[in-house]
């Protein structure tokens, strides 16, 4: 489920309240949304790939909130992944992050010795 | 509380943005008409296929390919298969979905090739938000259908729902066709972007005198890392999986098929060994789908080092068969001015009795969205929008209804308990289904309402509710109604019997009555 929307990163632009296909957040006026409905949060991970700033972070845990400490995400290495892998915005001329998933056919055929 | 309500008329609505809805509303915008689409959450992030990888069902019109691929399907189909309808949507996906590349950034193969039909979910979703966007489509987003609108005649005249973000408040669209694109219901697993899957689309249209057909064909459940919703299947292609005492668990043949580990988890924990994964696709694995790397990486797992715990989240009708039944070739719903595309509708007609895998749901969608667009807009074209004649709601369970006071998350946790028990889909019983109706009867019966004053989110949460359990209800009556086992239907206590290739058709809200249809016969 969503856990963060750290406010250090965040722009306030609101793209994530309109992304979310689950309405998970609501706008706050001069600050950074609010996580109003974490439990209603569908742990699709797609409010990450929309928000350039990279201020949001998902824990795969679907079942229940895994609270995440601000600063040692930031640490991880892990804000932003989701992003930069799928090679959007910025990162779409970069050839090493091209889409890949054409090859996915290839891999189940390989897997089933054809 | 003051309602604040918003009017709009339009040619054609679409309920629904997702994969089926978008190519419904590109099509009908390009015709010329005047098109709105109302998305329950937001149009290009909604739906299961906005994150997953959709390929499509692709052959190209070369001598023989599309009979053999089509005679191949019909066998599969086991008697349920209508052979005109595959060929209706080989040939329309074939020729449409090129055109995405107006929007969609296509990568070349190694070999320099576009394979036109191999497209990843948010970027693909992303795309045809555009793609209706810049053909005129005017997008309603966070905006929950609660009800179809129906003239004096029995014609569908539009929709009415809620506003979830903005101003709020109701929206009425008056229209002179409707398609419905609400995609199928998972029951609220935690199925990868299926949270929006209620089966709203379901209940609307047999409340406005549809049937149902096939909703037997809903028990399949796929494996995720356990406790997340990473229903990706491409890399348990490679897996071996282990109960707790790392014994190998005996796979049987036949893709996707995880009762073995239903059965297994019944018992224990399973743990998943993805060894076996070359090492060049480990590589290409986060290029390809990569929010399967990050769901590893955030747990702190190397997949193809680590075993690692795994569970089943219930596919519903999503990759199930049943839907809403398609009474012409137009995808009309057997109601005038209604047509159903993409999972709302039932998918017998190109997959039969079993699940269609990703590529030819796709195709489905795409083509089902295409052919209703078409046909709505010469409906238009011969009808007009006819937005002054007086319509009502269809809309009872949930909404204004006086009904019991039972806390819905309990009545949400008892449907789920029927419906997301892998053991309770794979090996339904007389007994086992018997008690699941009387169950869900009872759950029924005690729905709560929202009343009028109730929030737009209040108010969708209990349309949602009525339509999960609705779901429910038709899914159980029409596993009881078929006897045998077929394809995505498995009765353990099946007696062994050669009967004649039949639908369950299904229907009714209060009272729900199954019929068994012989198949090539109209309801």
């Amino acid at each position: 489920m969503i856990e963060l929307v750290l406010a250090a990163r965040c722009t306030g632009c609101n793209d994530c309240v309109a992304a979310c296909p689950r309405d998970v957040f609501d706008p706050a006026p001069d600050g950074p949304p609010r996580i109003a409905r974490q439990a209603d949060c569908q742990t699709c991970f797609l409010c990450e790939l929309y928000c350039r700033e990279d201020a949001l972070y998902v824990h795969p845990d679907a079942g229940r909130a895994q609270p995440q400490d601000a600063a040692a995400i930031e640490a991880s290495g892990l804000l932003g992944e989701y992003r930069r892998a799928s090679g959007w915005d910025e990162w779409a001329e970069d050839e090493a992050l091209r889409n890949q998933h054409w090859r996915m056919e290839d891999v189940f055929r390989r897997a089933r010795g054809a | 509380m003051t309602t604040r309500l918003v009017h709009h008329d339009a040619d054609v609505l679409v309920i629904g943005g997702g994969l089926a809805g978008c190519w419904a509303a590109i099509t009908a915008a390009q015709g010329g008409a005047r098109v709105i689409v109302a998305e329950k959450g937001r149009c290009g992030t909604s739906g299961v296929a906005a994150a997953a990888g959709p390929g499509h069902w692709w052959v190209p019109p070369e001598a023989g390919r599309r009979e053999d691929a089509i005679a191949r399907r019909m066998a599969a189909a086991q008697g349920l298969g209508d052979a005109p309808w595959m060929a209706r949507i080989i040939d329309r996906t074939f020729r449409t979905l090129p055109g995405i590349a107006s929007h969609y950034r296509y990568v070349p193969d190694d070999e320099g090739r576009i394979r036109h039909h191999a497209l990843r979910g948010p970027e693909y979703l992303r795309a045809l938000r555009e793609k209706a966007l810049a053909a005129g489509a005017i997008v309603l987003d966070h905006s929950p259908a609660l009800e179809l609108l129906r003239h004096a005649d029995g014609s569908i005249a539009g929709a009415r729902g809620v506003s979830r973000q903005g101003a709020g408040g109701d929206w009425v669209v008056r229209a002179g066709a409707t398609i419905l694109a609400t995609g199928g219901c998972g029951f609220r697993s935690h199925l990868l972007g299926g949270a929006n899957n209620t089966g709203d689309g379901l209940l609307m249209a047999v409340e406005a005198g549809a049937v149902l057909s096939g909703m037997e064909f809903s028990a399949f459940f796929t494996v995720v890392p356990a406790g997340t919703t990473m229903a990706r299947t491409m890399i348990y292609s490679f897996a071996r999986y282990y109960d707790g005492q790392g014994r190998l668990l005996d796979r049987p043949q036949g893709p996707h098929d995880t009762a073995f580990l239903a059965e297994a988890l019944a018992r224990g924990p399973v743990f998943c060994d993805l060894s076996a994964t070359p090492e060049d696709v480990r590589r290409q694995l986060p290029q390809i789908s990569p929010n399967v790397t990050l769901t590893f990486r955030r747990l702190g797992i190397d997949p193809f080092q680590d075993r690692f715990p795994v569970s089943l989240v219930g596919e519903g009708t999503i990759r199930g068969v049943g839907g809403v039944r398609v009474a012409d070739a137009d995808a009309g719903a057997g109601v005038e001015g209604l047509f159903v595309v993409g999972d709302v509708a039932s998918r017998e007609p190109v997959t039969g009795a079993i699940s269609g895998g990703g590529a030819v749901n796709a195709a489905w969608a795409l083509s089902s969205g295409c052919i209703a667009a078409e046909a709505a807009l010469a409906r238009v074209r011969r009808q007009g929008r006819r937005a002054d004649t007086p319509a009502e709601g269809t809309g009872g369970a949930g909404l204004a209804q006086t009904r019991g006071t039972a806390d819905a998350a309990e009545i949400e946790r008892m449907v789920q308990a029927e419906m997301l028990s892998p053991m309770k889909q794979y090996f339904r019983t007389e007994a086992t289904l018997s008690a699941a109706r009387d169950r869900l009867d009872s759950g029924w019966s005690a729905l709560p309402h929202a009343g009028l004053a109730g929030t737009p989110h209040a108010r969708a949460r209990r349309r949602e509710l009525a339509a999960l359990t609705a779901t429910a209800r038709w899914s159980t009556a029409s596993a009881l109604a078929r006897h045998d086992s077929l394809g995505l239907h498995r009765r353990a206590d099946a007696i062994a019997a050669a009967t004649l290739p039949a639908h369950i058709i299904a229907g009714g809200v209060e009272t729900i009555w199954t019929e068994i249809v012989p198949a090539g016969e109209q309801a």
